[in-house]
C-alpha cells in the first residue's frame, strides 16, 4: 500500500504546532497502524530526523497508553478497537490519513502525539477506590456478589483509562471516565460505604480540571475501545445528585 | 559475595509463622522516617507501594508509562491461582506447593514457594474487598477455573482480563495513598542507575522522559519491581517498554543475577506476519482444550488446510504424548512446534507455524458452543491476521513471555546488596525453571501485599540506615557515569536506529538462545554479541538530544543494557549443561526428544557477580534442597 501521512508535529508544550506531511511508499495491510508508524520513524531517523513520539505500551489492546486520533475518529476507524490493534488493512491503498493527538485542555501536548492524561490519575486518587488497608480482609466469599451484578461491575471495571471519550467529546467532559469508576464499585457491596461520598469527590476532581459538561451527545460511548455503555453516566449522575442533595 | 537465603529453620508449614515473630519491628511513630524508593507500578510494585504507605513508611514510586496503571500485569490474561479450596475438589496449601515445585522442574527453592502458597489465600481476600470484579456463580459465590499443571480447579479470574483487573484494584489503593500524601508518584521517569552508599542500596538516578533531567533520589531502602527480561528477544509477548535496565544495572552495582537462561516461551501466540513485526500477541492455552495442532505430513506443503486430507496431517501432539494430546504441557508443545518447523513442514509466512484446527470441534459440538467458549479469542485472532478461525485454521507459533530468572533474593526478598529489595518477576523466586499458568499474578501480589511489608522492616530494624543525601560524593559520582552514557549514546552518530541493533540482536537470542539451546549455538552468541555491541557504541544513531522528550534516547538505553545482558543470559545457559524446564539443551535429551534434567550436578541456582567491565563473571551457586517433595522426573506420556 501507498500512503500519505499528516502527522502533527509540536516540539513541547505550549509551543506550536503543525501537520507534517509524509510518503509511506511500502506499507503491507497486515502491520498494526503503530507498526506503520515504527517504520516511518525508522525512516526518519535514517534520514537524522526526529521521529515521532506518539505513547504506546503493551500493544494488545489494554494498557490504554496508545492514543491518536485518526482521520478525524480517536482510535481511528474500526469501532471497540485501540489504535495498537487497528491494522492498515482498514484504510484504502493511496489514501491519505490526519494523525492527531488526543485534543482537550486537559490533555495538554507533551510532544508531537504524546499528551498528558495525569488528570485522570488525578481524579482516581480523589475516590475511586474502596478505602481497605492491606491485610484483615474477610473470606472472599463472606460477601456474595450476584452474577448480574458482577457482570455489570466487570462491564465498567473494563475501562483502560485511555481517554479517548474525552477526545472525542466536543466538550471534552470525562464523564464516561469517571462514570465508569463510580459505576463498578456502585455495583458491588464492597462499594456501597464510600458511594456517597465517592462520586461527590470524583466529580469535584474532574471539575478542577479542565474538562468540560456532559451535554448527552454519547460521542464517547460511540469510540470507547472497551465499549462502556453511556448508562455509567446515569448512574454517576444519580449517584451525584443523591448525595449532593443529603450533603445540602 | 554470599549467598545467604536466610530460610528459617523448622517445619516448612511453620517457617513463616517463625519468622514473622522473630523479625524486628518498627514502632509505627518511626515507620515515617524511613523513607523507600518502589520502582514500577505494577502488581508486584504498585501493591508494595500502596502497603508500605498504609503502614506509615515515606514511599517514592517510579514508572515509566504516563500512569501507574499502565505496567505490564494488564495483559495477563488467564487468571491467578490460590489454594481456597472453594470447590471443595481437595486443594489445599500443601498442593499448590506441590504443584509449583514440580512445574517449576524442581529448581525452586521449597520455603519460599511453600510461602506463596500460604499467602495466595489472603491475597483473594484481599483483591475481593478491594472491589475486584472477580467472575462468580449465579449463587453470588467466587468461580473457578483449572489451569494447566494442576488438577484441581483454583483459578480465579475476571473474564479474559484478570491482569487488568488485579492492577486496577492495585492501582486504585495506590491512589488512595497518592491522595493522601502517603506515596509520591513520578510517572514517565526512568530508573537508570542504583546508588550504593557504605555497601547500602540508598538511592537511584533517574531521567525524566518528559524533560530530560536527570535526578537523583535518595532512600534507606530500593525497592525493584522492574518485571522481566523477555524483551532481549525483541519479539516477545512483553509490552515495548519492558527492559532489563534496572536489574542489569544493580546487577553491576553488586547484585547478584540468578539464573538468566530461564526464560519460558509460550506455545499459543499469533505468528510474526513479517519483518515490520513489532511485538507477538498471545492467544490463551485454553484454546488447547478444543483445537487440534497439525503440520502437514509432507515438506514444503502449501496447499489450503482445507485441502489436505487427515491421511496427510501429523497431528504431532496427539502422536507423540497419546495420553496429554493437545494438552502437553507448555515447554513440551513449543518444543514440538519448532521441531516440525525446523523438519521444513511449518506452515503460512517463512513456515514459522504450525495448526491449531477447530474443524472437528465445531462438526462435534456446533459453532454456537465454540463461540460461547472462544468467541472473543477468535474476533481478537481474526482482527490482527484477517482469517477467519471458523473457517480456516488458526495459525500459531510459541513466543518468549515470562522470564523465571531474575535477580537473587533471600527469604526477606532482598539481594545480595543490602537495603535492595526486589520483587515479582524481577527477582528469581518460586517459579524455578517453568513457570504455571496464573501463577505469576499470585506472586507479584503475594510479595507486595504480604511479604515485603513484613520483611523490609525488619531491615530498617536491624541495619538502621545512617542519614544519606544526593549531596552525597557517590550520589554525584553514579550520576555523571550516567550522563557520560548519554553523551556517549549521543556523540556516535552512526548510521544505525536503535532499534535495528534491538532487532539484530532479538534474532541471534531467539535462534541461538531461545527454545532449544547446545554449546555450539551459545558458543556463537557469546562471539557475536561482544561485537554487536561494540558495533552499538561505534555506529548508533541517536537523534535529538538529552533535555527534551526523546523515545529515540530511551530506546538505545535499554538496547544498550540488553546487548550486555544477553552475554550473561547465554553464559549461564551454556553452563548449565542440563536441560531443565524452559531450558532445553539438545545434547541433554532422552531418546525420544524429551528433556533430561541432571541433579547430581545441577541441583542448584546459579548466581552471577559482576566483576568489572571486560571482565568474565564469577559463578555462584545456591544449592537447592528438597526435604518435602521427592525430586521426579515429568512424564507426560
Amino acid at each position: 500500500m501507498k500512503l500519505t501521512l499528516r502527522i502533527w508535529r509540536q516540539k513541547g508544550p505550549g509551543e506550536a504546532g503543525r501537520m507534517e506531511s509524509h510518503e509511506l511508499p511500502d506499507v503491507s495491510p497486515d502491520m498494526s497502524f503503530l507498526e506503520m508508524l515504527d517504520i516511518l520513524n525508522e525512516r526518519l531517523q535514517d534520514q537524522g530526523k526526529e521521529p515521532v513520539a506518539f505513547d504506546h505500551d503493551c500493544r494488545e489492546g489494554i494498557c490504554g497508553m496508545c492514543s491518536l486520533v485518526i482521520d478525524g475518529v480517536a482510535h481511528g476507524p474500526m469501532r471497540a478497537t485501540t489504535t495498537c490493534q487497528l491494522h492498515m488493512r482498514s484504510f484504502a491503498d493511496g489514501a491519505t490519513i490526519d494523525v492527531e493527538p488526543f485534543r482537550a485542555s486537559a490533555f495538554p501536548v507533551v510532544k508531537d502525539l504524546c499528551v498528558d492524561r495525569g488528570a485522570f490519575d488525578r481524579i482516581q486518587a480523589a475516590g475511586g477506590f474502596v478505602s481497605v488497608n492491606t491485610g484483615g480482609a474477610p473470606d472472599a466469599n463472606a460477601i456474595p456478589v450476584g452474577k448480574l451484578e458482577a457482570d455489570l461491575a466487570m462491564d465498567a471495571a473494563a475501562c483502560i483509562g485511555c481517554g479517548a471519550c474525552v477526545a472525542a467529546c466536543p466538550n471534552a467532559s470525562a464523564m464516561l471516565f469517571v462514570g465508569a469508576k463510580v459505576s463498578h464499585l456502585a455495583h458491588l457491596p464492597q462499594g456501597q460505604p464510600e458511594r456517597q461520598q465517592r462520586a461527590l469527590a470524583m466529580v469535584e476532581a474532574m471539575d478542577a480540571e479542565d474538562f468540560g459538561n456532559c451535554r448527552n451527545i454519547y460521542e464517547c460511548e460511540a469510540v470507547c475501545p472497551k465499549e462502556i455503555r453511556r448508562r455509567v453516566i446515569a448512574e454517576l449522575n444519580r449517584d451525584y445528585i443523591k448525595s449532593a442533595l443529603r450533603e445540602a | 559475595m554470599k549467598l545467604e537465603s536466610g530460610i528459617p529453620d523448622g517445619p516448612i508449614q511453620h517457617k513463616w509463622d517463625k519468622h514473622r515473630f522473630e523479625m524486628k519491628l518498627v514502632n509505627p511513630a518511626n515507620k515515617r522516617r524511613f523513607r523507600v524508593l518502589v520502582v514500577g507500578s505494577g502488581l508486584a510494585g504498585g501493591s508494595a507501594a500502596a502497603s508500605l504507605a498504609e503502614l506509615g513508611y515515606e514511599v517514592l514510586c517510579f514508572c515509566f508509562q504516563d500512569s501507574p496503571r499502565r505496567a505490564h500485569s494488564i495483559a495477563a490474561q488467564g487468571g491467578i491461582n490460590a489454594a481456597k479450596n472453594y470447590q471443595n475438589d481437595g486443594d489445599s496449601v500443601q498442593r499448590l506447593f506441590y504443584d509449583t515445585v514440580k512445574g517449576g522442574d524442581f529448581r525452586s527453592r521449597e520455603a519460599g514457594v511453600y510461602r506463596l502458597a500460604q499467602v495466595s489465600a489472603a491475597i483473594i481476600d484481599q483483591c475481593v474487598a478491594q472491589g475486584v470484579p472477580f467472575a462468580r456463580e449465579y449463587g453470588g459465590q467466587l468461580a473457578n477455573r483449572s489451569f494447566g499443571g494442576a488438577q484441581v480447579s483454583r483459578t480465579f479470574y475476571a473474564r479474559g482480563q484478570t491482569g487488568q483487573q488485579l492492577l486496577l484494584g492495585c492501582y486504585a489503593a495506590l491512589s488512595r495513598q497518592i491522595g493522601l500524601g502517603a506515596v509520591k508518584m513520578f510517572p514517565r521517569t526512568e530508573l537508570l542507575d542504583v546508588v550504593i552508599v557504605d555497601g547500602k542500596a540508598r538511592g537511584i538516578v533517574t531521567r525524566n522522559l518528559v524533560s530530560g533531567a536527570i535526578e537523583s533520589f535518595a532512600g534507606d531502602a530500593v525497592v525493584l519491581a522492574t518485571g522481566g527480561y523477555s524483551n532481549v528477544f525483541y519479539l516477545s509477548t512483553n509490552a515495548k517498554g519492558c527492559n532489563v535496565t534496572a536489574t542489569w544495572r544493580a546487577h553491576k552495582r553488586g547484585a547478584g543475577f540468578a539464573n538468566p537462561c530461564y526464560t519460558q516461551i509460550h506455545p499459543t501466540c499469533i505468528p510474526q506476519s513479517g519483518e515490520h513485526q513489532s511485538k507477538l500477541t498471545l492467544m490463551s492455552e485454553s484454546l488447547r482444550n478444543d483445537g487440534r495442532v497439525w503440520v502437514p505430513k509432507a515438506q514444503g506443503d502449501t496447499r489450503n488446510p482445507a485441502a489436505i486430507p487427515d491421511a496427510e496431517r501429523d497431528y504431532y501432539l496427539e502422536r507423540k504424548y497419546p495420553s496429554f494430546g493437545n494438552l502437553a504441557p507448555r515447554d513440551i508443545a513449543s518444543r514440538s512446534a519448532k521441531e516440525a518447523c525446523d523438519g521444513g513442514r511449518g506452515i503460512g509466512p517463512g513456515g514459522r507455524g504450525v495448526y491449531l484446527d477447530f474443524r472437528d470441534a465445531i462438526q462435534r459440538l456446533g459453532r454456537p458452543v465454540i463461540g460461547q467458549r472462544y468467541g472473543n479469542l477468535f474476533e481478537m485472532y481474526q482482527r490482527i491476521t484477517d482469517e477467519d478461525p471458523y473457517e480456516v485454521p488458526m495459525r500459531i507459533y510459541p513466543a518468549p513471555h515470562y522470564t523465571m530468572g531474575g535477580l537473587w533474593v533471600d527469604y526477606n526478598l532482598m539481594s545480595t546488596v543490602p537495603g535492595l529489595h526486589v520483587i515479582g518477576e524481577a527477582n528469581f523466586s518460586d517459579h524455578g525453571a517453568n513457570r504455571l499458568g496464573a501463577s505469576a499474578l499470585m506472586q507479584g501480589l503475594a510479595d507486595g501485599y504480604f511479604v515485603l511489608p513484613y520483611t523490609i522492616g525488619h531491615y530498617f530494624a536491624t541495619s538502621r540506615p545512617a542519614p544519606v543525601t544526593t549531596d552525597h560524593a557517590e550520589f554525584k559520582r553514579v550520576r555523571s557515569e550516567v550522563e557520560e552514557r548519554i553523551r556517549r549514546m549521543l556523540s556516535a552518530r552512526g548510521k544505525r536506529t536503535p532499534d535495528s541493533f534491538h532487532r539484530e540482536l532479538g534474532r541471534l537470542m531467539w535462534n541461538h538462545c531461545g527454545m532449544a539451546r547446545s554449546a555450539a549455538s551459545l558458543r556463537e552468541v557469546l562471539e557475536r554479541v561482544p561485537a554487536l555491541r561494540e558495533e552499538f557504541w561505534r555506529d548508533v544513531r541517536v537523534v535529538g538530544g538529552q533535555t527534551e522528550m526523546n523515545t529515540a534516547l530511551e530506546q538505545a538505553g535499554r538496547v544498550a543494557d540488553f546487548l550486555e545482558f544477553a552475554e550473561l543470559m547465554a553464559r549461564d545457559a551454556l553452563v548449565r549443561d542440563e536441560s531443565c524446564g524452559g531450558h532445553f539443551r539438545e545434547e541433554h535429551q532422552t531418546p525420544d526428544g524429551e528433556a533430561r534434567r541432571d541433579d547430581e550436578r545441577f541441583c542448584h541456582a546459579t548466581v552471577w557477580e559482576h566483576t568489572g567491565e571486560g571482565s568474565a563473571p564469577r559463578e555462584h551457586r545456591e544449592p537447592l534442597v528438597f526435604e518435602n517433595v521427592h525430586l521426579a522426573t515429568r512424564s507426560y506420556k
